[in-house]
């Protein structure tokens, strides 16, 4: 069979040929594509940089094989400011200085996007460290990441709000 | 990561032929497969791809009130399907306590059962390991063991069995639905790993080209539903395979017990079922007294592999604090950190 998938990235279809099955969601994107947002922090699912979500959900696209995701939608940290209206989870971590190098940033903000989507965890804080233990931060900026995700949460919740009204 | 030939079968049917041919791995999500390719440990010649197979991703109530769950749900649909964590509530509170929620995401129902050891000398290629290569010896033996086996282990294996979600399916008695080149059977998961013995190499009952299609519980798991936990200790909060866990589950009637399941995990090859302790419970009243009797009988074989003797001690407190949770009855909500012994527990700290 001929080793190609047909991706929406970012959402943009794109129809990809591979010339490996060997090829992971997160080495499609960084080495392929250009898109270097999703970091390959320990390829191995340990450590959350590479978090993106495919079809709305949260995945280590490290372990995740392109040929098994032909028709998949994937979003990645640069799909997710509409323009150059930043997302609220974004937001919500430049305003609670939630991060230091910024490694683990994209993986941190796209596993928050899936968490907060997901709905379990709402604004209780020890719900969303929990909910955010997939996601390793070497420097330590688990506070502020815990602050901002809850006040993400918050926002997003009265903005789907004022939608409905 | 070694090179392979790529099988993308239609039908259950395709993919059991594509694998009876030797070499041949099934690709579920990949979670752990993949993992273990990156670092040389599986090198399988061809992948027979399970993505694209219709039918095997429902959640099913069965006409006798049972359940199927096909072998492709994912570890985080199933737990947070409304009716099944209702019905089944430590089955749902293991899931939920099990690696992160990315891969709970990814991680399928048949590819937890099939999961392999964590155990470092598995998982590394330069050490001697009679699992991942027959004959080799066992470094873990004399090496760092101090969280390896303390029941059914032998001379060749003391590795353990990683999954959460097996330990409260086996006390349930969970059934694995499996196709393959002779034709669909099905076996009980108390019967579906195997213990190492001689041949740790072989870990389950699946013969080449078999693959697990579904699981079942029957109705009488869901009897258990209002007093049913899965407790399990980590060496950190959250994202970690347990040290040791229990799942334990009763039926109570007239403050007597009228029925018990009790399986601990992170202690043996196999999710652990205590059925000699099981029946120590029924007819006792749910109190401390009865619970340590179940403890003592539940570990009663259990002999350290290594520098592991505290794990026997820590699993009868952690039964203990599972029969002890059961009793108290299953929170109308999960406890933010589902499984955790730090969760609150009423009456004082220590089970």
């Amino acid at each position: 069979m001929s080793l190609s998938v047909t991706l929406t990235i970012n959402h943009v279809a794109r129809r990809i040929e591979l010339d490996d099955p060997r090829v992971t969601l997160l080495d499609l994107l960084r080495e392929r594509l250009d898109l270097t947002g999703a970091k390959k922090g320990c390829d191995r699912g340990q450590c959350g940089a590479c978090t993106i979500l495919v079809d709305g959900r949260r995945v280590n696209a490290c372990l995740a094989l392109a040929l098994s995701h032909d028709g998949a939608e994937i979003l990645t940290i640069e799909g997710l400011a509409e323009g150059e209206a930043l997302h609220p989870v974004q937001a919500a971590f430049i305003a609670h200085d939630a991060f230091q190098c910024g490694f683990c940033t994209p993986g941190q903000i796209m596993s928050a996007v899936g968490l907060i989507g997901e709905g379990e965890a709402g604004e209780d804080p020890e719900r969303v460290r929990e909910g955010m233990s997939g996601n390793l931060c070497r420097c330590g900026a688990y506070r502020g990441i815990t602050e901002a995700v809850v006040e993400a949460t918050r926002t997003m919740a009265a903005t789907a709000q004022e939608k409905a009204a | 990561m070694n090179r392979f030939d790529y099988i993308r079968p239609g039908t259950v049917a395709e993919a059991v032929s594509a694998a009876a041919v030797p070499g041949s791995a099934y690709l579920a999500a990949g979670t752990n497969l993949l993992d273990l390719m990156k670092i040389g440990v599986a090198r399988p010649e061809r992948l027979v791809d399970l993505n694209y197979l219709p039918g095997l991703d429902a959640i099913e109530a069965l006409p006798d009130g049972g359940v199927r769950i096909g072998a492709r749900v994912r570890n985080a649909d199933l737990a947070q399907d409304p009716g099944f964590r209702r019905r089944f509530p430590a089955v749902a509170e293991a899931l939920l306590s099990g690696a992160s929620g990315q891969l709970r995401n990814m991680a399928t129902v048949g590819g937890n059962l099939l999961q392999r050891t964590r155990c470092p000398y598995f998982q590394d290629t330069a050490s001697a390991c009679n699992r991942r290569a027959p004959g080799s010896g066992c470094d873990a033996r004399g090496g760092e063991n101090r969280l390896h086996a303390v029941l059914g282990w032998s001379e060749a294996c003391i590795a353990t069995h990683p999954s959460d979600f097996c330990v409260p399916l086996v006390a349930l008695g969970a059934v694995v639905e499996i196709a393959g080149p002779a034709g669909p059977r099905e076996v009980p998961l108390a019967d579906f790993h195997l213990l190492p013995g001689a041949t740790p190499e072989r870990e389950s009952v699946l013969a080449p080209g078999e693959l697990v299609t579904a699981l079942r519980l029957p109705a009488e798991a869901a009897g258990f539903a209002a007093h049913a936990r899965y407790v399990k200790l980590r060496e950190r909060t959250s994202y970690a395979f347990a040290v040791v866990s229990a799942a334990a589950a009763l039926r109570i009637e007239d403050g007597r017990i009228a029925a018990a399941r009790l399986a601990l995990g992170g202690v043996a090859a196999k999710p652990w079922r205590a059925e000699a302790a099981e029946a120590a419970l029924v007819g006792a009243a749910p109190d401390a007294a009865a619970f340590q009797q179940a403890a003592e009988i539940a570990l009663a074989e259990a002999r350290p592999s290594g520098d592991n003797a505290f794990k026997i001690e820590l699993a009868r407190r952690i039964a203990r604090r599972a029969l002890r949770l059961a009793a108290a009855g299953t929170p109308e909500r999960l406890p933010a950190l589902p499984a955790s012994p730090f969760a609150p527990l009423s009456g004082g700290l220590h089970g």
